[in-house]
């Protein structure tokens, strides 16, 4: 039966939602306009109310969605297109906003909530305004998700995740059969996606996102009512929330690419990394400017234009990688909705609206007595303003190439222009210097702000400055880091600790609700330090030395002369290999069980279910001593995931094992996965670059006649006859009183080592021949005891051979990536801090005037 | 000359550096008969072009050549561009994963001689979760 009661409410409360957004803007207009006491408070009432019902209806959206999907009612599109019942629980929520659709109204709820709160905290008089525009962006957002068709035009708004199937596909002859057709299961969620990653990087992200609206709300309102200055102070407390949790959102998906994609980092410059990067970016120069906005009126004019400019980036990133504009030039693949135009108009409309009022109000920004010195705290805030905004330029040029095609057709024009081909090389080539300025620029502006120096006492800064002229030494001569380029990021970074930790330790520590500049600015060196190691000095470790061809005769390898290329070696199962100072070796594929996470266990253990997640254990599932499944049991797996054990001893004889995962996902392309041994001072990724999936195909049975102590080929092996023998157990079958069975001794002979195969033959007393083969997957061979020749003496072997089981794979080392990831901990707790002190602040004057009034 | 014009001016000189530098760097689509001309040229820079893949008649990627126990680093195959000129192409690393399901291809390199040289290659594959049509067959098959 198909539910479409769910569905109802779900899509009537995305249009309650939509129309109450309406109102709630048409109300707090009219409150902001209106200057009659009484009127004016009657249409904030209406407002207020009318976004009570907008809020209300949105969660009633946002639970509708998550109860079809957590009741896995297929015969929604969503529902059916994101998840499928063997989807683990809690992924439930990542299939919530694995579409579109879904990620839309996760940012609709964030603003919900952000609204509610505001609507709480702020009693001043620039409610009214502040959220008219919130009311103003949430219409627009949730028509993105209204899935109406005007009728009279044909004209699509919106697309709804109450689809049911039958309507999104409404041609597939299945539902003219029969309209009431259910799929058993899902599509699925894409597997590469299932990892706690999906479970909180999108909200993070998504908060991040959706708190950039509050210091533009703030910002626009104080435009509009003409308090230029004071809508700083309420908004400088969100602009640095907004930092923290938009950068660490950014941060969440750059370790989780580097968890789980094997381009051999984390950071990629694909464009939806850069749309996120940007609007961060833009925010922090933001907030710096915002910091100083009260004393200086150019500070107030770079906030207020760079609070525009982060809202905006960020409506011009959703339309970057949601108008489906950058094709295939990104991971983040987003599905076209056809809402391109959609998004335009909102984008549009916000430039104008904020372009206007802007402008408007220009001229009651009073200018300030005098002229700006370089001896001031104000001008090393703007510098690194400036710094900033340059590299979020530099970024969002480049990233905005296939923009540029599109506007050149639009003119007529045919640009064929395609992004730089080294994006790594060519965004690192700026991004380097801008990283170099900013470093320093935290250290003196430290130094500024604080007063410790000043015009004629500048001698304060010498001593971080010879501290970290030592240090640095010491590290180059250490570390050995000869490229100049590398040495001066280095300098730098290293003096925005010195500088900023000596900061810390002198002023801050009276009141530690001062120290949010210093901490962040100690996090940002520390990161730089991080980066500079781990990217500049990532270092290859699966050279192939070798240089020999692994088949004689061939020459495709002499003629490579590529040396980058030999980056990739070749593993063959059980046979050691030196790499650098470890020796290698392959050991097989491994299965790892839902119910025993981190634990892996050979595939052969197992027979998987065909299309299904459930597999059965052919042996015991015994690891380390314990026995987590008996031989015969059904358990649940990830079919999908092989996961390649590598074993590593290291020069101490230490052994350890990495386990680097394929994914086979049919329909998405197989993805490879790394798997990271982490220490201290270095990580060493590995990642499985190529092998061949070729189980149980056989070559045609060989047959060979031989006496004791023959030698004979097999598949270019030497075999040797050893001994033909009685014995008493055949492994796996049970013998009876009056079977013989005999046991053959077989000796390989390969490169580095023998091999004993060892295949059984018995006979009962019905003369009933029973042969057991025995498998080496070392050699990829099959060996059969066919039948005995008493009267000449000799046996008969039948052999197969398949492929030897095989890894292609890469390994890198990444020194000092720990201080990147500690880094930012240390930015995230800076900012957390200094949050906290402008929350206290604008509380505390909040009150303070409504005490006054 | 006033400290802030002097900021300005650094400004608009970085920003002008930054849109002539992606200017120089970014790369072009082109067909193979222009990369081959712009090879001709004494031309260095490495270029875009987009093709599809052949296939045989079961729906395999034809004419690819990728054997990793002789060469784990060398992979050859054949790239037809949107002038339906067929083009041997070499990529010296080891066969991306997705490549078989590949029908839309984008290389980026440049012809050296009488093949493509290629370092990087974009795959596009026909994936449910971009289309997210429904396979009738396989609904179908279960209902019974």
């Amino acid at each position: 039966m198909i539910h479409t009661t769910v569905g109802t409410v779900g899509h009537l409360s995305v249009l309650v939602s939509f129309v109450s957004a309406l109102a709630a803007t048409f109300g707090y207009l009219q409150a902001s306009i209106v200057k009659n006491i009484a009127d004016n408070e009657t249409w904030r009432r209406f407002a207020r109310a009318s976004f009570y019902v907008h809020a209300t209806a949105v969660f009633a959206v946002v639970g509708s969605l998550f109860y079809m999907i957590a009741n896995h009612y297929f015969e929604y599109h969503y529902v059916w297109k994101n998840s499928d019942l063997s989807l683990p629980t809690q992924y439930i929520f990542a299939a919530f906003w694995h579409d579109q659709e879904g990620s839309f109204l996760l940012w609709i709820f964030w603003h919900v909530v952000l609204g509610l709160i505001l609507i709480r905290i702020n009693k001043g008089g620039l409610e009214a305004p502040m959220m008219f525009v919130f009311a103003l962006v949430q219409a627009f957002l949730t028509s993105m998700i209204l899935g109406v068709i005007v009728p009279w035009i044909d004209l699509k708004i919106g697309s709804t995740p109450f689809l049911l199937l039958r309507e999104a596909s409404a041609d597939a002859p299945i539902f003219q059969q029969n309209p009431d057709f259910i799929p058993a299961d899902g599509n699925g969620m894409n597997p590469l996606l299932q990892n706690y990653w999906m479970v909180i990087h999108p909200p993070t992200l998504f908060l991040g996102f959706a708190a950039t609206l509050v210091p533009f709300a703030y910002c626009m309102a104080g435009l509009w009512q003409k308090q230029v200055v004071e809508w700083v102070r309420p908004a400088l407390p969100w602009a640095l929330f907004c930092a923290l949790v938009l950068g660490v959102g950014i941060l969440m998906g750059g370790y989780w690419a580097y968890e789980t994609l094997n381009f051999g980092g984390y950071w990629n410059w694909d464009p939806v990394e850069n749309g996120s990067l940007v609007p961060w970016l833009i925010l922090v120069a933001a907030t710096h400017c915002m910091i100083v906005a009260k004393k200086s009126s150019s500070g107030l004019k770079a906030s207020i234009i760079l609070t525009i400019a982060t809202f905006l980036s960020i409506l011009y990133a959703t339309f970057l990688t949601r108008s489906g504009i950058l094709g295939d030039g990104s991971v983040h693949s987003f599905t076209d909705l056809g809402l391109s135009g959609q998004l335009l108009i909102y984008l549009f409309t916000f430039i104008a609206v904020a372009v206007v009022l802007a402008v408007r109000s220009w001229k009651y920004i009073k200018p300030d007595g005098q002229e700006l010195t370089t001896y001031s705290r104000e001008f090393w805030l703007f510098m690194g303003a400036t710094v900033l905004c340059l590299s979020a330029f530099q970024i969002i040029v480049p990233t905005s190439i296939p923009v540029f095609n599109k506007v050149a057709e639009l003119f007529g024009q045919k640009l064929n222009l395609a992004p730089p081909v080294d994006a790594i090389a060519f965004y690192n080539k700026f991004q380097l210097w801008f990283a170099v300025s900013v470093a320093i620029l935290t250290g003196v502006g430290q130094y500024f702000w604080w007063k410790k120096v000043q015009k004629d006492k500048m001698q304060e800064l010498l001593n971080p400055l010879w501290v970290t002229l030592l240090v640095t030494a010491g590290i180059i001569t250490f570390a050995q880091v000869n490229n100049w380029k590398y040495i001066v990021l280095l300098t730098a970074s290293i003096f925005a600790i010195v500088a900023n930790g000596t900061i810390l330790l002198n002023i801050v520590r009276g009141n530690y609700r001062l120290s949010g500049g210093a901490i962040t600015h100690l996090g940002v060196g520390m990161m730089l330090i991080g980066i500079l190691f781990s990217s500049g000095y990532s270092k290859i470790v699966s050279m192939n030395m070798t240089g020999m061809p692994i088949l004689p005769g061939v020459q495709a390898f002499a003629s490579n002369e590529g040396k980058e290329s030999k980056e990739n070696l070749q593993l063959w199962i059980n046979q050691p290999q030196r790499m650098g100072d470890y020796l290698l070796t392959y050991r097989g594929k491994r299965m790892e069980a839902r119910d025993m996470p981190g634990k892996f266990f050979p595939k052969s253990w197992i027979e998987i279910i065909e299309k299904d997640f459930h597999a059965v254990a052919v042996r015991d599932i015994t690891l380390g001593g314990k026995t987590y499944h008996k031989k015969g049991d059904t358990l649940e797996v990830y079919p999908e995931n092989t996961y390649y054990e590598v074993e590593y001893r290291d020069p101490d004889g230490k052994i350890f094992s990495l386990y680097p995962r394929i994914q086979q996902n049919e329909r998405m392309g197989n993805a490879h996965s790394p798997d990271i041994k982490r220490t201290p001072s270095r990580d060493l990724y590995t990642y499985v670059a190529y092998t061949e999936d070729n189980e149980n195909v056989w070559s045609k049975t060989q047959t060979d006649r031989v006496a004791l102590k023959d030698t004979f080929f097999v598949n270019d092996y030497v075999a040797v006859l050893e001994s033909v023998s009685r014995t008493n157990a055949i492994e796996g079958v049970a013998l009876a009183q009056n079977d013989i069975a005999v046991k053959a001794q077989i000796k390989i002979f390969d490169k580095e080592k023998d091999y004993l195969i060892e295949p059984s033959f018995a006979i009962n007393a019905e003369r009933m021949v029973m042969r057991k083969p025995e498998i080496s997957e070392d050699l990829g061979l099959k060996i059969q005891f066919k039948e005995i020749d008493p009267k000449t003496g000799t046996f008969v072997f039948d052999s197969n051979t398949t492929y030897r089981d095989f890894i292609v794979m890469k390994a890198m080392e990444k020194p000092l990536i720990n201080v990147l990831w500690i880094g930012t901990l240390v930015l995230a707790l800076g900012l957390a801090i200094a949050s906290a002190r402008r929350f206290r602040e604008f509380f505390k004057m909040r009150d303070k005037e409504t005490a006054a009034r | 000359m006033k400290l802030s014009h002097i900021i300005l001016l650094i400004v608009i000189a970085v920003a002008v550096g930054v849109i002539v530098s992606t200017a120089g760097d970014a790369s072009t689509y082109v067909s193979f008969a222009e990369a081959e001309k712009m090879a001709a040229d004494g031309e260095e820079k490495s270029i875009h072009v987009v093709g599809k893949l052949p296939k045989d008649e079961k729906g395999r990627v034809a004419e690819m050549l990728y054997n990793p126990t002789i060469d784990a680093n060398y992979f050859e195959f054949t790239l037809v561009d949107n002038n339906k000129r067929a083009q041997k192409v070499v990529y010296r690393s080891p066969k991306p994963a997705d490549f078989d399901k590949s029908e839309q291809v984008v290389v980026i390199g440049a012809m050296r001689g009488e093949t493509f040289q290629c370092e990087k290659i974009l795959m596009k594959c026909p994936s449910k979760y971009k289309e997210g049509e429904l396979e009738v067959k396989e609904a179908t098959a279960k209902k019974v």
